[in-house]
């Protein structure tokens, strides 16, 4: 018998110190330079898209426990790059995000629902321009070697924050929808 | 011997004429507006103008090629006929050019034109800043050499009729007087 005891013992020494990789991976570790959020919405029938390049998210993701994770999104308006220069400076001003007094816009999950088939659905709040507002976010989770994405979209509308006040308050030209969407890659913790 | 033109050209002629006095017009003052609602809806019809007019000059050379004008009169020397001829190639030139130009710029800007709100045409260019700027230059520079190519135009078919009392100006008028 005594022979077989060693490398008993050694497997398990080393079942021990490898990370239970199904179980304990935590996404937490945010990849700018991999994620993305872009808005697109319409103007005068036309669609327009456009895109914010600076944000910062902080969240803890474990597949296997997806009603504890918690997420935190902050974009930086002043990043918003409408495709003109003309406009860019506009949506800075008052009536638009009023970007010198609300410079980021957040949002925080409150809950964390499973809807089977990667899909996943997060409740939160959703604050832009001092107004916040309860979204529910759709959003799928794939596992991409050690990274995890999160991909999703959903529509706000423009007219419960005040974005586009006074002259653009009506939705003639520019829409009330604004179609959201987000691309957030973040590489699994210890 | 005709001494008119068909009705569908003069027809076209007048048409495109009035549409691209009020493009111009518009398109002049709506670029230096501040923006608002009201400048990006007159630039959407601004562009639907634009869509339109240039429909319109595709009929009208298909017009053109398939029905001979009146020839020019004789009494103009042949230099001039000859100025004549390449100042309607000219023009015809830049209906096409200029449309293309503005469709080209909305493209690159990533200001997708949707004719009459309805009808999306095709993007011919991915959006691109700085290729939209120079786009918008190219644009506003044909114009005002359209400019200076309708004023030569307008002045060539007021010679013929106060100075040469020809008819090349009437024969684009209205057929009132002309005989059964």
């Amino acid at each position: 018998m005594k022979p077989t005891l060693k490398p008993m013992i050694l497997a398990l020494t080393l079942a021990a110190a490898l990370p239970w990789s199904s179980h304990a991976a935590e996404y937490r570790q945010v990849q700018a330079d991999q994620s993305a959020i872009t808005f697109a919405y319409q103007q005068m029938g036309v669609t327009m898209d456009g895109k914010f390049n600076r944000f910062t998210a902080q969240l803890s993701f474990d597949p296997e426990r997806p009603e504890a994770a918690n997420a935190t999104v902050d974009v930086d308006l002043a990043s918003i790059d409408t495709g003109s220069a003309e406009s860019d400076q506009e949506v800075a001003g008052k009536v638009w995000f009023n970007i010198p007094a609300f410079p980021t816009a957040r949002f925080e999950t409150r809950s964390v629902k499973a809807l089977g088939d990667h899909r996943y659905e997060a409740a939160g709040q959703l604050t832009i321009k001092g107004k916040t507002q309860d979204v529910v976010v759709p959003a799928t989770f794939t596992a991409q070697g050690k990274a995890g994405v999160f991909e999703g979209r959903f529509t706000l509308r423009r007219g419960d924050f005040a974005i586009g006040e006074g002259p653009w308050a009506k939705f003639d030209v520019v829409a009330n929808d604004v179609q959201i969407q987000f691309r957030i890659t973040a590489n699994a913790g210890e | 011997m005709t001494t008119h033109y068909t009705p569908v050209a003069k027809a076209l002629h007048w048409l495109i004429a009035l549409l691209l006095f009020g493009l111009l017009a518009l398109g002049f003052y709506m670029q230096d507006l501040p923006l608002s609602p009201q400048k990006l809806q007159l630039y959407a019809w601004h562009k639907w103008a634009g869509v339109t007019v240039f429909l319109l000059v595709l009929v009208r050379l298909a017009w053109r090629v398939t029905h001979r004008p009146p020839p020019l009169p004789e009494h103009m020397p042949r230099v001039m006929q000859l100025a004549a001829h390449a100042g309607h190639v000219l023009l015809y030139a830049l209906m096409i050019a200029i449309p293309l130009s503005g469709w080209l710029m909305s493209s690159a800007k990533g200001f997708q034109t949707v004719w009459f709100g309805v009808l999306p045409i095709p993007d011919l260019l991915d959006k691109n800043r700085e290729l939209g700027d120079l786009l918008q230059t190219v644009h506003l520079s044909l114009n005002l050499f359209f400019v200076v190519v309708l004023i030569g135009h307008i002045g060539a078919a007021l010679k013929h009729h106060f100075i040469d009392r020809d008819d090349v100006l009437t024969r684009m008028l209205p057929a009132r007087n002309l005989e059964p």
